[in-house]
């Protein structure tokens, strides 16, 4: 930690991680602790899990998630633009006004997404292809326009970060986890990675359409489940 | 030309099923089917907005987008296009028929957000449809949304009656359905070819 002349001393247990600079965000406190940064990484990847428990960005989780693999890299895609679309809108939220902010992150996310797709489209282009339709569709993902409206837009730049760096990781844990179980039954499977050997007859069904309502449904089953067994 | 707009018809509305095969509109397709009657609207609704959004934006693309070689700003003008057409479509509903705005009014603006719509409009662009075989398809893949949706709803009413263990109460149960409904429609895969 750098020492800091300007700044008032502070309590031991507060570990700065970003001095802003005075007077630039009125509503904000002076500097954000490490301590909220970590909280508002963590409660996006279980307990307000955007898939599992807020049933948002569905479409992508059941159509893509027919193989570990394919789950991990729409999760990925996804992560990179809520992080930087959280970024541009905490970052310029003092000049929106409020009648206007919906268009106006619907401009900024539709910005990532185009730079994220043509960025897969040259690098990994299988993968784009796989993934098709999905890439451009991340747009109207319920998850990256939700937190940008309920979080990124009230909050200074670091916190917004690590929101939408949370809320990221949980969608991709949800989608790797979703993959890796319709590509276990399916194919024997995980990430290629033969499980249950080479005589394992092929699932059909778990990859085909129908397998990923069912999983889905089973798998907010056993959440409902490990909840009311934790007491929650 | 007849036939094969009855092909593209048939696949977009029950061989490729919009929300049972693609995944496009899931978010609508269980937040709207509790009732028959709102599911009845919600389709209604998709179907006007999915028709209009999806020429409008085939317009858009050969008039501006692909003179201007400005390809790569698809995403955004598309979704600026619907969203501004969502808008005029629930004002314009307003003035003109209450009646019509009573029964679709709370759906047109959920509809911005619903994947189905830009789904229809990349998707039109990626197989390269003409003008009546984008409308063919944008009105059969609606249809085929709405009856889903109408099914779907119709086993949410029928649950509500029946035995749902604990764990599986509320999203967990229409999952399972849905994914039932998923597999009488995968029946239809034999009517076309590709």
């Amino acid at each position: 930690m750098q020492p800091e002349t300007t700044t008032p001393p502070r309590p031991a247990h507060m570990g700065d991680v970003a001095v802003l600079p005075p007077g630039a965000l009125p509503e904000a406190r002076p500097a954000t602790s490490a301590r909220e940064l970590a909280a508002d990484f963590t409660r996006g990847i279980w307990r307000e899990n955007a898939v599992f428990k807020q049933m948002l960005g569905l479409c992508p989780s059941l159509a893509v998630t027919t193989s570990a693999v394919n789950g991990m890299a729409m999760g990925l895609a996804t992560l990179v633009v809520v992080a930087m679309s959280n970024a541009s809108v905490s970052a310029v939220r003092n000049l929106i006004p409020g009648s206007v902010r919906i268009p106006a992150f619907v401009v900024i996310i539709a910005t990532f997404v185009t730079v994220v797709d043509l960025t897969m489209n040259a690098f990994a282009h299988e993968l784009h292809k796989t993934l098709g339709l999905f890439i451009p569709l991340i747009v109207v993902n319920c998850i990256v326009l939700g937190r940008a409206d309920a979080f990124a837009c009230k909050r200074p730049l670091p916190r917004a970060v690590c929101d939408g760096l949370g809320a990221g990781t949980g969608f991709t844990l949800a989608l790797v986890v979703l993959g890796s179980v319709r590509e276990l039954v399916g194919f024997g499977t995980v990430f290629g990675v033969s499980v249950f050997g080479a005589a394992y007859p092929p699932f059909l069904l778990f990859i085909l359409p129908p397998g990923a309502f069912i999983v889905m449904g089973l798998m907010l089953a056993g959440v409902n489940r490990l909840q009311s067994r934790m007491g929650g | 030309m007849a036939g094969e707009l009855a092909l593209i018809a048939v696949s977009a509305m029950l061989v490729n099923n919009f929300v049972l095969a693609r995944f496009l509109g899931v978010c609508p397709f269980l937040g709207v089917s509790r009732k028959t009657e709102s599911a009845l609207g919600m389709g209604a609704a998709v179907m006007f907005v999915m028709t209009v959004a999806s020429l409008v934006t085939w317009l858009i693309q050969r008039l501006v987008l692909v003179p201007f070689h400005l390809e790569y700003l698809q995403t955004i003008t598309y979704i600026l296009v619907i969203a501004a057409l969502v808008q005029l479509v629930e004002m314009v509903v307003q003035k003109t028929s209450p009646v019509l705005y009573q029964a679709l009014g709370i759906f047109l603006p959920l509809i911005t957000t619903n994947c189905a719509i830009l789904g229809v409009a990349i998707l039109v662009q990626q197989k390269a449809y003409g003008f009546l075989e984008t409308l063919t398809f944008a009105m059969a893949a609606s249809a085929g949304f709405g009856l889903a949706l109408v099914l779907l709803a119709g086993i949410r009413e029928s649950l509500e009656l029946a035995f749902v263990p604990k764990a599986f109460q509320g999203n967990a149960i229409v999952l399972v359905a849905a994914g039932m409904l998923s597999l009488a429609f995968m029946g239809f895969s034999g009517l076309v070819r590709g």
